[in-house]
């Protein structure tokens, strides 16, 4: 067995040190909260196909205080997601242009936002009216 | 020659679930998860007889079956990549079946459930 030694840079925490790391590593943390929330979804999906009490049971289950208070953390996480989707959007997808002049990437968050306040009215309309 | 990537299908698959939870995911965890059991929504919202005739319908379905699968794959996606940043890389090939794998379930499961309802 070797008796070398090399020195290895610890790397925990290498993200606190930073705002901008600490920031990226909140955005990725928003996976799990999405991860659950899609899981959630899921057993109501099973249960929906279980028949109605099933259906019931899972609606009741999400009465529950640590269930509301996942889902106002949740809330917080997605929101996050959004803002931080929207904000990188412009600079992954492809140089849009228009009349000949390329299409500032605030305008493209813009228009998403614009795009989002549309869908979650519609959507919230669409539940609301019984 | 080189051995073709897997990493367009997923990365779409991760893009598309970005997509589906940036524009719907927030309304939806609010409606379900807060405006429902605080009594914000009238229980009629999300009866039974009400969501059961929902995915009865192809529009229904689809919709389901994107805002439970698609934001999966985002996540799966991004918590498969961030245990390199935290500096776990024990059992790499485990973890990546397992964020993967779960996907893969939480589309297959909806898929044939919904297909027969």
């Amino acid at each position: 067995m070797s008796k070398r030694r090399p020195y290895v840079r610890p790397m925990d925490g290498w993200w606190l040190k930073n705002p901008y790391y600490v920031r990226y590593m909140s955005r990725e943390a928003t996976s799990l909260f999405v991860g659950v929330y899609a899981l959630i979804l899921l057993a109501g999906m099973v249960s929906l196909a279980c028949g109605e009490t099933a259906y019931n049971n899972w609606l009741m289950a999400m009465t529950n205080p640590v269930s509301i208070g996942f889902h106002l953390a949740a809330l917080a996480a997605a929101i996050y997601h959004t803002i931080t989707w929207f904000a990188v959007a412009p600079k992954v997808m492809p140089a849009l242009f228009l009349a000949g002049k390329r299409v500032p990437d605030i305008a493209i968050t813009t228009t998403q936002y614009a795009i989002a306040v549309v869908l979650y009215l519609g959507l919230f309309c669409m539940v609301w009216r019984v | 020659m080189m051995k073709r990537s897997n990493e367009p299908v997923f990365w779409s698959l991760f893009g598309a679930g970005g997509v589906v939870a940036a524009f719907l995911l927030p309304m939806l965890i609010f409606i379900t998860g807060i405006a429902l059991p605080l009594g914000i929504l009238p229980p009629e919202a999300l009866a039974y007889d009400r969501i059961h005739s929902f995915a009865s319908g192809w529009p229904g379905k689809l919709f389901l079956l994107a805002v439970i699968s698609l934001p999966l794959w985002q996540s799966a996606h991004r918590i498969f990549l961030s245990l390199h940043d935290l500096g776990i890389h024990r059992g790499r090939e485990f973890c990546r079946w397992l964020c993967y794998g779960t996907a893969l379930l939480g589309t297959l499961i909806p898929l044939i459930l919904l297909i027969r309802i």
